[in-house]
């Protein structure tokens, strides 16, 4: 089986928000950048089928340089080799732009699968798998927490939970699946692992060699703009709800509640 | 020339679903800020009665997809026979619900109409005749205000479940009912519902509920959870937990909130024996109201909480659940 898995770098979900003096971006400076915590999910799927079906795990990443790192984590998980979709015409890209980079980098690859995380927890969007499907024009199968491949590996089936219920979703392949939670305890890259993955091949593509029109990408060509960040509304603490004893402050809160709040 | 605002509605086993209201109901505002008509969709089996009601909220006209074949969702089947309509009607903005149906719909349909996709947010307005919405980033630790370029039609945005007002029905308000055509054969290879497994019938999803108790690791086991479902049970809500209480095996992992889990915004959150980390502050800051249960005076949930209670939550919850029961008799 030949699978993909698509690589986002995210700030690590410990850092504290900043808007830079663009107002448009976030403050870049002291954030260390990690995985997508779903594409770690989506990585771990990929080499799970690998290990199951043999074939070939190719990491696919679009971003700056700096991408590089969370690729090489990828390899040192278990991958073989990766590709950075890399050109400074990217900067400022909308999930739009960054879906038709990926689908070009990665269309004439013969995959069978495609992995992608259900949504960045940077921008907190869902939207570059659906995208890639989509530009891909192959059947995409949303947030799921269980994947099976059929034996013959023609097809999969994947569990979607969904408001109570668990919907079977079945597609066959080449498809392409959006990691949830739930679908696996990613690994740890091993210090072997680590070593190996520096020999591993890791290939970068700009637009032009992906023959795309760097006026299409970037800040520019975004079809969704941004006008401006700001920090969130801020939430001052409350009240401490007082009482001699827990019954005490359980009616007190019940009737706070009810008649202060008026949400019950 | 596109004209005219759109939404999505939604509808579950033929019901038409709560979303579908919220969104009718600021397609409607949004409507009036431009001076055009407002226009609800809606696809499934047999659905076609129940879709005249949203009228009351604001339609002008629905439009209904009726057909065996779109009685579950798949974006598969919807996306082209939305893609048809808009198309056909050429709407200026087009508004669906950032429900799971509605974030996954969206993002293959935008692609598909190669617009720009305003993904969850909490709200819209009209500035110089275009379309203008407010997104939580980063789960909430920073807002982003976004618009769209002149190419970029339909306007296209999901809103948050349980944030935007819904309308007074009207019921002297009504509006015609007009068939959409259902041609699902785009030449693309689908995928299909197998099977629909019921796991806990009635169980809304945490990013729709509208109340949400959750625990963290202070419920000490499985069964600790016991007292917060009950609490849920008593004020029709539904029960959420850290990852600390999900990573133990606790909890299904759908139940997690935070950054790396679900984000919510209910009326009401409730959370018990949860200290208040980054990752999980970032999923429900932006609840209306936050309660707080814990017995450590300095944990940082209290900082963000409306109404703490500093105690062991095992004394407190039993009590405040037959509490609640009374006030809301
Ligand atoms: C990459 C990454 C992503 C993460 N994503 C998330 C996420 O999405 N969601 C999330 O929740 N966390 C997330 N976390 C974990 C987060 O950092 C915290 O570890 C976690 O939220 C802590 O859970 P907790 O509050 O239940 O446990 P603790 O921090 O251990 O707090 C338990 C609290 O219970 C109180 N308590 C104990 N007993 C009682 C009692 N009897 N009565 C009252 N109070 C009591 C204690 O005082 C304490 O404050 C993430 C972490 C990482 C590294
Ligand atoms: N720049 C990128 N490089 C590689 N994969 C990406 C990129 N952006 C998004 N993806 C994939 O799409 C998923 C959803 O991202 P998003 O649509 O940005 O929320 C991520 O988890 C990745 O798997």
């Amino acid at each position: 089986m030949k699978i993909i898995a698509c690589v986002k770098q995210v700030p690590d979900t410990e850092t504290q928000i900043k808007v830079a003096p663009d107002g448009t971006s976030i403050a870049q400076d002291g954030i260390k950048w990690v995985m997508n915590p779903y594409d770690e999910f989506g990585v771990e799927e990929a080499l799970r089928l690998k290990e199951k079906f043999g074939g070939e795990v190719i990491v696919v990443g679009l971003g700056p340089k700096r991408v590089t790192e969370s690729l090489r984590t990828a390899l040192a998980m278990g991958a073989d080799k990766a590709i950075l979709v890399t050109d400074d015409a990217l900067e400022g890209s909308d999930a739009l732009a960054v879906a038709r980079a990926l689908a070009a980098a990665v269309k004439d690859l013969e995959f069978d699968l495609i992995l992608a995380g259900q949504r960045g927890v940077d921008d907190d969007q869902g939207l570059v798998g659906a995208s890639l499907a989509e530009f891909l024009g192959i059947p995409h199968l949303p947030v799921i927490t269980k994947l099976e491949a059929s034996e013959d590996g023609k097809s999969v089936k994947a569990n979607r939970p969904v408001e109570g219920k668990t919907l079977v979703l079945e597609a066959a392949l080449p498809a392409l699946v959006t990691a949830q939670k739930g679908l696996n305890e990613p690994r740890y890259a091993s210090l072997p692992g680590i070593m190996k993955a520096k020999k591993k091949p890791l290939e970068e593509k700009s637009l032009a060699d992906l023959g795309l029109d760097a006026s299409e990408f970037g800040t520019g060509a975004r079809k969704l703009k941004v006008i401006e960040l700001t920090p969130p509304p801020e939430r001052q603490a409350g009240k401490i709800v007082e009482g001699e004893s827990p019954e005490e402050k359980a009616a007190a809160l019940a009737k706070l509640l009810h008649d202060e709040a008026k949400v019950i | 020339m596109a004209q005219g605002v759109m939404v999505i509605a939604e509808q579950r086993g033929g019901e038409i679903h709560k979303i579908s209201n919220e969104v009718t109901s600021e397609g409607r505002r949004l409507a009036d800020a431009l001076g055009q008509d407002l226009t609800t969709v809606v696809l499934g089996s047999g659905v076609k009665d129940k879709a005249a009601a949203l009228a009351r909220y604001g339609a002008d006209k629905i439009i209904a997809a009726d057909d065996p074949q779109l009685e579950n969702y798949t974006s598969d089947a919807y996306v082209p026979v939305i893609a048809e309509i808009v198309k056909a009607n050429e709407p200026a903005v087009l508004l669906l619900g950032a429900s799971s149906m509605g974030k996954d719909l969206s993002a293959r349909l935008s692609a598909r109409l190669g617009v720009g996709m305003a993904q969850d947010c909490v709200s819209f307005a009209v500035e110089d005749g275009k379309l203008t919405a407010v997104r939580p980033i980063y789960a909430g630790k920073a807002y982003a205000k976004v618009t769209f370029s002149d190419d970029s039609l339909p306007q296209m945005a999901t809103a948050r479940p349980n944030v935007l007002a819904v309308n007074e029905p009207d019921a002297g308000r009504s509006a015609d009912v007009v068939d959409a055509p259902v041609n699902l054969d785009d030449g693309q290879s689908k995928a299909k519902v197998a099977e629909v497994v019921v796991d806990e019938s009635g169980k809304v999803d945490l990013t729709e509920a509208d109340k949400i108790v959750s625990g963290g690791r202070g419920m000490k086991g499985p069964e600790g959870f016991q007292v917060l479902e009950e609490l849920a049970a008593a004020i029709g809500g539904s029960v959420g937990a850290s990852r600390s209480a999900v990573g133990a095996g606790w909890r299904s992992h759908t139940d997690q909130v935070g950054q790396t889990g679900k984000v919510v915004s209910p009326n009401l959150y409730v959370a018990c024996g949860i200290s208040g980390a980054i990752q999980h502050l970032a999923g429900m800051s932006t609840s209306k109201v936050i309660v707080a249960i814990n017995k450590d005076p300095d944990a940082p949930i209290f900082q963000k909480a409306d109404y703490g209670v500093v105690d062991d939550l095992f004394k407190v919850v039993p009590p405040l659940t037959e509490e609640v029961k009374k006030v809301m008799a």
